[in-house]
């Protein structure tokens, strides 16, 4: 089972590290942005795999947390490519 | 068994979260990447959700990632949608190979001014 466990943190990793290629290559700022929406959800799923080989459920609150701001975040990114103010 | 079955959920979902990056760094296009990443990491986190629920039960923290998965299934669609709306209004071109834009034409016809390509 710990096997099993060190896979798994090990693709997510390698999850986050490929979107960090991406935001680091991306050729425009779209890409850059699609690529941080989906490190935002990667780094929900890694929090969630924490929590369960820790057995502490605070991990989960922090992944709660993290999702909230990043589709914040990534609203106001989306906003700011449209070419708009926040508020219309 | 409730060990092999919070595994067995948690492979589902890394191997959907790992289909989704390499659609993000191998896809041609923004629009491209954003349709394989969203749809595959969403569906990946949500059964890493599932199985963090199975592995508590319905305690204070099965019932948080059960709320943390409403809301990512609720919240990830819009967040790519505005995304792709925003990319389209700031000008980004379609691949080269793609056949057809419906949004571009649909702006057209409306009397908006089309996107600053070509």
């Amino acid at each position: 089972m710990e096997i099993a466990f060190t896979v798994f943190f090990s693709v997510l990793f390698l999850c986050c590290f490929l979107c960090l290629w991406r935001i680091a290559r991306g050729p425009t700022a779209p890409d850059r942005t699609v690529a941080i929406d989906i490190l935002g959800i990667v780094i929900v799923g890694f929090c969630a795999l924490l929590a369960v080989t820790t057995g502490r459920g605070f991990f989960v609150t922090i992944a709660i947390t993290w999702s909230l701001l990043s589709f914040i975040g990534t609203i106001a990114l989306a906003k700011y490519l449209e070419g708009r103010g926040f508020d219309e | 068994m409730n060990e092999i079955a919070v595994a067995v959920l948690f492979g589902i979902g890394a191997a959907f979260d790992l289909f989704g990056c390499i659609g993000l760094l191998r896809l041609p296009d923004v629009y491209n990447r954003l349709q394989a990443s969203t749809k595959c990491v969403t569906f990946g986190t949500i059964f890493v959700l599932l199985g963090v629920l199975v592995s508590f039960g319905f305690s204070t923290t099965g019932i948080q990632a059960l709320l943390c998965l409403l809301f990512i299934l609720i919240t990830s669609p819009t967040a790519a949608h505005a995304l792709a709306r925003g990319a389209h209004h700031s000008g980004v071109r379609l691949w080269k190979r793609s056949v057809i834009d419906r949004y571009r034409e649909d702006r057209e016809k409306g009397g908006e001014a089309p996107p600053a390509q070509e």
